[in-house]
């Protein structure tokens, strides 16, 4: 892509934290400025121009009716669709209502449930329309989300790795929570990303960065987070920002029926 | 003091296997001496003023890592480490209670087992900037990226370490191509090596032959004893060291106290690899069934590759800036274990855990043979106590050759 390509920073049901990622990339933000057509970034300017766009960034997810329609006639405004986010790539944090009933949820929460019109699921955006690429990350990295853009400037695919949380560890010379400290930790199966942060302050993994490409989920549980804590607590840990990952997800719902069946031969 | 020339004994391009040949063979040539525990501080301070960097063992993250130490109050003095597949644990020396030995309760430097780091990140840096290219009106203007050379000390080598090492050197130095980062980092290396005393539940340097006494590959090799460390010379280097120290000749009751402490870490490695012809043992088995069992515990995390002593995969990659006119070129450690390192036109040739798993036991203990004219393991035992599921390959090993470990 030679000349500035037209970029629209768009979102549906998310924190906005990924956006502000972009902003917090204080040192590049002229350069990115000066390369890019910043035609909608909601966040940033109250210049909105129509599409269509190059390329649009799109931030979280589908939760209502109303941003279903919106995203199809977005993707028929844009060239390339970049996702960016948990919410925007799995679902997000919102994706646990997935795994429960939506209505009550509505009824518990809301003072008028008739006024609330959200559908029963917080679904990807690759759900619904086709998405050139995505980044994982809840929020994403500036330095990923600045490959990313510097790519489209280039006009190259973006080059960002797939590898385990466990490998960024290594060279950082963080010693494993696991083995030296018996922490549970979703690293080995959580694409990287992030820069390993968690397990350098004595956390284990949360997964922001959603499963890597062929996680081993039973063999996980079995050997890293059921030896260190139970069931449940494994289907805490598996349902956060990236509860609807497909991986994540039939885990989750695999180490839940144990734990039911358990209950029920009581 | 004395300036300290490597540079001639130390051309791990040329003179390794000549040291460790002559080593071997004038072993008992090479002077020994007695440092007391007293002078120990003082040596470790000398180092530090001779060099421009001492790496040595400290207590961090609850592990014994590698790292600058700048005095020998940085040492883990009283410290040891519990090990099993899956599990290190970090422990006060006296709260072990180990019948096996005279000394259980007693407080050492070096009374501990490898743990998590390994040399190798001093040698084969993690990241690493090759290249740097910057658009002028001339066109692209390349750098090559030139890092300050630094004389660094490594202290607390132990014998699987110098094998792994010497290993390495194979790799980067001598089979063809020459890696000018390693050999810098190399020829600039004082190795001040530790013989065990003791071992972890993980240790089978035995079935590797590479330990658990330093028989080569090191400038400075030392004895830990309650009282002092036996000291002795493997290089030149080693020896101007060694003459600078004045140490007084040791006794023969400190040679046979010493010879006493070795042994012990003998009797404390219980595990076992058999290594006889397992080169086409192993290749006669890349269809057994057990590689779907190993499949469905091993999680292709690459943990086991990156605590190796002697893996050396690396990926190299093109960073540029937003303008579009400038590119790093950095090289970063990669493994056989992730999927995009055998993506070929089509796709990843390795696209299953298994295929994985293989490729890299394989490797390691078979075709590294055939590669390197040696195995790619020295017995450290680390891919078993670091892999998260605790993997053992002796174990996969013994089964996939149906023997009774």
């Amino acid at each position: 892509m030679k000349s500035k390509p037209k970029i629209a920073i768009i979102k549906f049901a998310s924190c906005d934290g990924c956006q502000l990622t972009l902003l917090d990339a204080e040192d590049e933000l002229l350069a990115i400025a000066d390369a890019v057509d910043l035609a909608h970034f909601a966040e940033a300017s109250s210049r909105l121009d129509a599409g269509p766009y190059d390329v649009a960034i799109v931030e979280g997810s589908i939760t209502t009716e109303e941003d279903r329609l919106r995203l199809l006639r977005l993707r028929q405004e844009c060239r390339w669709m970049v996702t960016i986010g948990a919410c925007a790539t799995s679902g997000g944090i919102q994706a646990l209502r997935n795994f429960a009933d939506h209505e009550e949820f509505i009824r518990a929460v809301y003072a008028t449930p008739e006024t609330i019109h959200s559908l029963a699921t917080s679904t990807p955006i690759a759900s619904h329309v086709r998405v050139d690429f995505e980044l994982r990350g809840c929020p994403v990295d500036k330095s990923q989300l600045l490959e990313v853009l510097s790519s489209l400037i280039a006009g190259h695919r973006p080059r960002t790795s797939t590898e385990s949380v466990c490998q960024p560890c290594k060279r950082k010379g963080t010693v494993c929570v696991v083995v030296a400290q018996g922490i549970p930790c979703l690293g080995p199966i959580t694409q990287s990303g992030c820069g390993s942060i968690c397990p350098a302050f004595d956390r284990g993994c949360y997964g922001c960065f959603g499963p890597t490409v062929q996680p081993n989920m039973a063999g996980h549980s079995q050997g890293v987070l059921l030896p260190r804590m139970s069931e449940r607590d494994a289907v805490n840990l598996l349902r956060g920002f990236n509860a609807a990952a497909p991986s994540f997800q039939q885990e989750s719902v695999r180490l839940w029926q144990i734990t039911q069946t358990r209950d029920s031969t009581r | 003091m004395t300036p300290i020339h490597l540079g001639n004994n130390s051309d791990a391009t040329s003179t390794s296997s000549k040291s460790s040949s002559n080593h071997t063979q004038d072993r008992n040539q090479w002077p020994h001496g007695f440092l007391p525990k007293e002078q120990f501080p003082a040596f470790i301070d000398l180092l530090n003023q001779s060099f421009d960097e001492v790496i040595g063992p400290r207590v961090d993250q609850g592990a014994i890592v590698y790292d600058a130490i700048r005095s020998a109050s940085e040492l883990p003095h009283g410290w040891t480490d519990v090990q099993s597949p899956g599990v290190y644990r970090l422990e006060r020396k006296s709260s072990i209670d180990d019948s096996r030995t005279d000394h259980s309760c007693e407080e050492e430097y070096f009374g501990y087992n490898v743990g998590p780091h390994s040399w190798k990140k001093y040698l084969f840096p993690p990241l690493t900037t090759l290249m740097k290219s910057k658009k002028t009106t001339d066109g692209w203007q390349m750098e090559m990226t030139a890092e300050p050379i630094k004389r660094r000390v490594l202290l607390g080598v132990r014998a699987c370490e110098l094998a792994a090492i010497a290993i390495q050197d194979k790799v980067f130095l001598t089979s063809g191509t020459v890696d000018p980062i390693y050999q810098t980092r190399r020829n600039h290396l004082l190795i001040i090596a530790v013989n065990c005393t003791q071992a972890a539940s993980t240790c089978f340097c035995t079935s590797m032959n590479s330990g658990p006494e330093c028989r080569s590959g090191f400038d400075l090799a030392m004895t830990e004893l309650s009282d002092g460390f036996l000291v002795e010379v493997g290089s030149d280097a080693g020896q101007t060291i060694f003459e600078s120290l004045k140490l007084r000749t040791v006794t023969t009751d400190e040679i046979d106290r010493g010879r006493t402490r070795r042994a012990r870490a003998v009797e404390q490695i219980t595990k076992r690899m058999n290594t006889d012809g397992i080169r086409d043992r192993l290749l006669s088995q890349l269809e057994n069934p057990h590689w779907n069992d190993i499949a469905s515990r091993c999680l292709s995390c690459a943990n086991c590759t990156m605590v190796c002593p002697t893996c050396f995969c690396s990926s190299v990659d093109e960073v540029h800036a937003l303008t579009d006119d400038e590119i790093v070129r950095q090289r970063r450690w990669d493994s056989c274990f992730n999927v995009d390192i055998s993506h070929l036109s089509g796709g990843p040739v390795r696209d299953t855990i298994r295929s994985r798993y293989r490729q890299w036991l394989t490797h390691k203990l078979a075709t590294w043979i055939d590669q390197f004219d040696t195995s790619g393991c020295v017995g450290c035992g680390r891919c078993i106590t670091w892999c998260p599921v605790g993997i053992d390959l002796t174990k996969e090993v013994a089964t996939l050759c149906e023997e009774s470990s």
